[in-house]
Formats: structure tokens, C-alpha cells, sequence
């Protein structure tokens, strides 16, 4: 009776799911197969497994065949770890600030979260004008501060382009990092701090043997969801470099295949592959977030 | 509730007084036929007169969007109809991008399209014939950009503006160090390291020899093929099907090019498109530039820093051991066309003819230095006083060079992707122009498979 309810209850929300998300992600899966082109969506062959990986006259054709793809693979993982490390730890060095009482923190609390705020197509753009290398402003400064002799082109300059990307995430998404560990650290007891302070022992062990192991769990969501977060990410790198090879993510070419080359088969293959590649990465995580609880506590 | 006294009172008076009244029953007569005057002027309006609003998407580079509104609401004074401007992104990558997403979709969002010169191949699907509504006006354009826009027999667009790459200098700058106007890519790489050296000597620190357009997108094919065909070095693909880019000649072309970046040209290049290498120029920190046309109105303008020491000149030659080169510039220029989705496709067509007309050309030309689609209107005495130019680049924008559209049909995006992605990479210094190109040629072969 009960389960029946249940069901009842979360039958509206599994509805607007199915057509929201299901839906498009089935006929992203069926187009994949086939040979569809943007003008034309109604005539198309299946195509089977050739968007993917396919032998023809000594040569590998398909998505997997695409040195292009790989790299884009490999630079979009690069880029969701370390900008992902980044904002955890400053999330982590501005949520412990914050957890202390000073005047104007309800303001400053506020504040911070504006870069979080702000659409991120607004922020990349305003960001792209500040790094421009003839106009923008961070040079400017920059110079004048003696750090630089010479402009640097943050966004043209194939060794910086990708930093200036990993930059502008890492100031865009710390204080949603911040956000969640600050709401972790205001949950502590703080008996454990109180018997620590009696036993007199040093705040830095404090933090690693006390503070950390109690908001992990609440760490490890914030790291997840910025993880899954990165992996998508497109709007940063498509407004500051647009489609740029050497900054290219995985969602940046599945876009430009789908819309650019107008090939929608190919393109659709793309995407279920960066599905894939999320998916996994994400069970895999909960799997090992799951194993890690098993473990008998040190 | 009660209703108020004095409404009961005066509509139980009113109405019974009314109707005994003599001339009640003339003006009866008189509301009745005036009632049946208007219906029947209603009815027999033309059919026409019922006002439409047809929208257009007409750019945002420069003044396009200005010229645009202007010339529209002019029609739609003249015609009683109403139009409304839509913008659209600047870069041309883009705007294919968000037109083919609509077009895909059916919408019915825009009924005019402003399609860049090399899109009919891929858009034309979408778009109606406009020969019916042009009553032999093709015939007073550009026979090539004609024939450009008519694919299986079609005419899917009619020419608006031409364009052709041009080369801008710093008249004053060369006429100071007396360095006579270049006329080989070597002579200007001389001068502009000439100048530039002299200049920051002198105090001038922020000033660059040569910008151009280096971003990684159709831009840099169009600079890139301007370099190739200069040094004699074909078109990437030529209009029989055959992939021509692999050549001595086009690495010469690469060579060179790669020189410039941190010598002449900033490092930023890599990442300007038109805008941004015209606001290099316009505020003075450029002593060369490559544009199109456009440039020379807003570089005369009220506000610019540059007014009247701006000279205009056809590209240089890529000048070798093998041959002299040519001059040349590559085709550029936008075409309107009409939705085949559009709900008012006669009106919209209209407002494409009228757009497209003698008058409005000539308006373009001598305001915006926009070229003109007729050669007629090179010959026109106020065209040429306000852009001189024009005369003396007659033969750039007559016999420019196109893009490979037209052999590489639906798979031109890629094509061109594919060429601006090796450029770049050679211009970043990540690869060698040889090994580039033979990369670039084999992904050319992997994209014709068996045929275009």
C-alpha cells in the first residue's frame, strides 16, 4: 500500500524526466546510427556502428578513429582535475575563513557569491575583453606592476589559452565550493574542537585529523557535482576561444560536428560518447566513495 | 443591490423617447448605410494593403545593421508594411550556425536570411526561387556571384554587397620613413619592420607592423587562401574535385606567414577577427592591415584617430624564385535570401529586390563604402569620389577569388575547418608548414572519400 503510494507520489516527477531528459537522450542514441544531416532531419539511412568506428579502403573512419576526439577526451579530463583541485581547495581555504565570526561576514557571505551568479556566457565574455592582449585590462595591470615587459595574448597563445579557461572556472565556481563546505563545517559539533583545545594540540593537525575526515562526505557531493559540472563544460571555452583546436573540449566538438558540419549522425555519435565517458566516470566514483565507506574507520 | 436611481431612471426614459422621435427612423437609415459603406469599402481594398511585418537578420559587423534598418523602414514607409530587424551574432561561423539551427527547426522567425557567398551550397534546401520576383534583375549583377547563387537552376539569393580582401596602410607612416607602398608580401614585411622599429624608437611602443585575421575560423581561411593564391599556390581544392593544397608554393605561403607573428604582427593575432584587427589599425598601433572594404568608411569617420591617412592598395604579390605571384583577394560579400518557411514570402521578396536595388547599392556604396554587386555603379561619379579606391581595385573585386564552395558542396564546412586548423597550427608554431600539409591533405582525402 505504502509502495504504491510511493509510486504514485514520484510518478509526476519520473513523467517530466522521461520526456525531458529521456526522450532527447533516446533520439540522440537513435541518430547516432544513422546518417543524418541538419537540413534535412526527416531523410536519413541507418548507418549502424559507422559513426563510431568503421574500416573502409585502409582507412579507420568514425568518432573513436578521430585523433581530434582524443585529444579532446584527454584535455577535458586534464581540465575537470585540475580545476576541480584548484576550487576545492580555495572553496575549502574561503569556507574555513568564513566559519569564523568577524563583522560584515553575512555581507561578505553574500558577496562572494556573486562570480557564481553571474551567467557564465556574461562572465566568459567580460573575462575575454579583460585578457585581451592589446585592450584588456589584467595586462594592463599587469605591466604596470613590472610582471610583464611585453602583452601577453592569454587566449591566443596555445601553452596559456587553456590556463586563462581553467582560471576563469576556478573564479567562476569556488564559491559554490565554498557554499557547500561552509554548509558542512556550521554541522560540526564542536565538543571535538573543544577537547582538542584542552589537549592543546596544533590547529593544523586539528584541521587534518578532526575537521576534514567529519566534512568529507560533504566534500566528496561538492566534488562530484563540479567533476560531472567540468566534464560538460562548453560556454567557457566557446565564448573565450571559440573553436579553437588547442582548447577544444569534448562537448565543444560534438557541437561543432552537429552544428557546424551540420552531420547530426555524427555528431549525435559524439555526445553518447561523452555520455558514456560522464557515466562511468561517475559510477566509478560512487563506487569507490561506497568502498571507501566500507573500510574499517583508521 | 439596487441599481443606482439615476441609470434606472434615465434607461426607462431614455430609450422609449428615442424610438418615438420623428427623425429617429432617418437616422437609422443613416447609421445603416454608413455601416454598410464601410463594409463595403472594407471588402473592396486591395488585397495587398493588409500590413505585414516581415523580419529580417541583416549583420552587426560595422555599419551593416544601421544601412540595414535604414533601407528597410524606407521600404516600409513606402509600402505600408512593417519590418523588423533581428541581430545576429558577428563572427560568420556563428551565424551559419544559429541559421541552420532555425532552419532546421522550420521557424518562422526570420523571413530574410543575409547568407554569406558561400552558403547557397549549403543552405539552398531552405530557401525559395527568387528569379520569378526579380523580373531580370540578376542581369544588372556580377554574372559570377550570380551563377554563385544559383544551385540546381535556383536563384536562392540575390547579391547584396561584394567584398574582396584589401590591404590598408598608414599613408603618413610610409610617406615619413619614405618607404614607396609594397608590392610583394616581402616588400611589406620589410617596410612594416622598418617602420615599426623606427617608430617604437621613437617612443611609439605600441605600435605593430601587420594585423590581420588569425583567429581559428572562416576568417583565417580567407587570409590563408589570399597568401596561397598570391604565391600562385591554387585553392586548396580545385573546382574539378582534386586537392591541390599540398605544393611548394603554399608552404613558401606558411613560411612567411608564421614569420610574422611576435616579428610584425602581435601575438594576439591569433585570436582577432575583423573588428579586432580594425581596432589595432583605427587607434594607430598598426602601420598595415588586411580588411575588407568596410574599413575605409569607419577608418574616415568622424571619431577615428586615423581619418584621412589611410591609404587602400590590392595585396601583395607572393613574389619567389618560381614566379611573381598575383594579386588577388578572396570573394567575399553577403546575398539576402528568403525563407521557404517564411508566411510572407512575396512581401519579404519584395523588401530583397528593393534592398538589392540600383538606389539602395549606390546609398551603401557612398556612405559605407560597401561594394556594389553592379558594375555599373563602379563607373558612377559619387561612388568613386567617395571611395577612389574602387576604380583602382576594379580588377580585385571583378576577378576575386573564390572559396572552394562550389566543388566541395555540403562538406565545405569541414573543408574549411580542416585548412584554418592546419593554418593555425603552423602560425602557433605547433607544427611545421610540410608535415601540416601533408596532414591537411590526407584529411582532405579522408573527407572526399569517393567524391564530393
Amino acid at each position: 500500500m505504502r509502495v504504491r503510494a510511493a509510486w504514485q507520489f514520484l510518478a509526476p516527477t519520473l513523467i517530466v524526466l522521461a520526456l525531458v531528459a529521456g526522450w532527447p537522450l533516446l533520439r540522440t542514441l537513435w541518430f547516432g546510427f544513422t546518417d543524418a544531416t541538419l537540413d534535412d532531419l526527416a531523410d536519413y539511412r541507418f548507418v549502424g556502428l559507422a559513426n563510431y568506428l568503421e574500416y573502409d579502403d585502409g582507412e579507420w573512419y568514425g568518432v573513436l578513429a578521430d585523433p581530434d576526439w582524443w585529444s579532446a577526451v584527454w584535455r577535458t579530463l586534464w581540465f575537470a582535475a585540475v580545476s576541480v583541485s584548484l576550487e576545492t581547495v580555495l572553496g575549502l581555504v574561503v569556507a574555513l575563513a568564513l566559519n569564523v565570526r568577524f563583522p560584515l561576514r553575512g555581507l561578505l557571505r553574500a558577496a562572494i557569491l556573486i562570480p557564481w551568479a553571474i551567467p557564465t556566457v556574461v562572465s566568459a565574455k567580460m573575462w575575454g575583453w579583460m585578457l585581451n592582449d592589446q585592450f584588456g585590462v589584467l595586462n594592463h595591470v599587469f605591466m604596470g606592476l613590472r610582471l610583464i615587459d611585453q602583452p601577453v595574448a592569454w587566449t591566443a597563445n596555445p601553452d596559456l589559452a587553456m590556463w586563462a579557461v581553467i582560471m576563469v572556472d576556478v573564479w567562476k565556481a569556488t564559491p559554490f565550493m565554498a557554499l557547500l563546505i561552509l554548509a558542512a563545517l556550521q554541522m560540526l559539533p564542536g565538543d571535538c574542537y573543544e577537547a582538542a583545545r584542552v589537549d592543546g594540540i596544533h590547529p593544523v593537525r586539528v584541521f587534518f585529523r578532526v575537521t576534514l575526515p567529519l566534512i568529507r562526505p560533504a566534500l566528496m557531493v561538492a566534488v562530484v557535482f563540479r567533476a560531472l559540472d567540468a566534464l560538460r563544460v562548453f560556454d567557457l571555452i566557446y565564448v573565450l576561444t571559440s573553436n579553437a583546436r588547442s582548447t577544444m573540449s569534448m562537448s565543444v566538438y560534438a557541437r561543432q560536428q552537429l552544428v557546424d558540419f551540420q552531420e547530426v549522425g555524427y555528431g549525435s555519435a559524439a555526445s553518447m560518447l561523452l555520455f558514456l565517458v560522464i557515466a562511468m566516470l561517475t559510477i566509478s566514483a560512487i563506487a569507490l566513495g561506497r568502498l571507501r565507506q566500507q573500510e574499517p574507520g583508521r | 443591490m439596487r441599481p443606482l436611481p439615476e441609470t434606472e431612471t434615465s434607461a426607462r426614459t431614455f430609450a422609449p423617447v428615442l424610438t418615438r422621435l420623428p427623425s429617429f427612423r432617418i437616422l437609422r437609415a443613416i447609421a445603416l448605410a454608413a455601416t454598410a459603406a464601410v463594409c463595403l469599402a472594407l471588402a473592396l481594398r486591395p488585397a495587398h494593403a493588409q500590413a505585414v511585418e516581415v523580419s529580417i537578420s541583416c549583420g552587426a559587423v560595422g555599419q551593416e545593421l544601421e544601412l540595414c534598418r535604414d533601407g528597410a523602414q524606407a521600404w516600409a514607409q513606402r509600402t505600408g508594411h512593417r519590418v523588423r530587424i533581428v541581430s545576429t551574432p558577428n563572427s560568420a561561423t556563428e551565424r551559419l550556425a544559429l541559421y541552420q539551427q532555425l532552419l532546421a527547426g522550420g521557424s518562422t522567425a526570420i523571413d530574410i536570411y543575409q547568407v554569406d557567398v558561400v552558403w547557397p551550397g549549403i543552405l539552398a534546401r531552405n530557401f525559395i526561387d527568387l528569379a520569378p520576383y526579380a523580373n531580370g534583375a540578376q542581369k544588372e549583377h556580377f554574372a559570377a556571384i550570380i551563377e554563385n547563387n544559383t544551385i540546381d537552376g535556383r536563384l536562392v539569393a540575390m547579391p547584396l554587397y561584394t567584398d574582396a580582401g584589401v590591404l590598408y596602410y598608414r599613408r603618413d607612416l610610409l610617406e615619413k620613413h619614405g618607404v614607396p607602398v609594397p608590392e610583394t608580401w616581402q616588400q611589406m614585411t620589410e617596410a612594416a619592420q622598418r617602420i615599426q622599429a623606427a617608430e617604437r624608437r621613437e617612443g611609439q611602443t605600441g605600435l605593430w607592423g601587420f594585423v590581420f585575421q588569425g583567429r581559428a575560423y572562416e576568417g583565417l581561411t580567407v587570409n590563408a587562401l589570399e597568401w596561397i593564391d598570391s604565391f600562385g599556390g591554387g585553392h586548396v581544392v580545385e573546382d574539378d574535385g582534386s586537392i591541390s593544397v599540398r605544393n611548394p608554393q603554399v608552404e613558401a605561403a606558411l613560411a612567411l606567414a608564421r614569420g610574422w607573428i611576435k616579428d610584425i604582427a602581435p601575438e594576439g593575432v591569433l585570436n582577432y577577427g575583423e573588428e579586432e584587427a580594425r581596432g589595432v589599425f583605427q587607434s594607430g598601433h598598426a602601420v598595415f592591415m588586411r580588411n575588407w572594404p568596410y574599413a575605409w568608411a569607419l577608418a574616415n569617420g568622424e571619431n577615428s584617430p586615423v581619418r584621412g591617412k589611410v591609404g587602400v592598395v590590392a595585396l601583395p604579390r607572393g613574389a619567389t624564385a618560381q614566379g611573381p605571384g598575383k594579386h588577388t583577394g578572396v570573394l567575399g560579400g553577403w546575398n539576402l535570401a528568403v525563407s521557404r518557411h517564411s508566411p510572407h514570402a512575396a512581401e519579404a521578396a519584395d523588401l530583397v529586390m528593393y534592398l538589392t536595388s540600383r538606389a539602395e547599392q549606390k546609398r551603401r556604396a557612398v556612405t559605407a563604402a560597401y561594394n556594389p554587386t553592379m558594375p555599373a555603379l563602379y563607373d558612377d561619379a559619387q561612388v568613386l569620389a567617395a571611395n577612389p579606391f574602387f576604380r583602382t581595385l576594379y580588377p580585385t573585386f571583378s576577378e576575386a577569388v573564390a572559396r572552394p564552395s562550389r566543388p566541395t558542396g555540403r562538406k565545405y564546412n569541414r573543408v574549411s575547418s580542416a585548412f584554418w586548423n592546419a593554418v593555425h597550427g603552423v602560425l602557433i608554431g605547433a607544427a611545421e608548414p610540410g608535415p601540416a600539409l601533408a596532414d591537411l591533405e590526407h584529411e582532405l582525402q579522408r573527407m572526399k572519400r569517393r567524391g564530393w
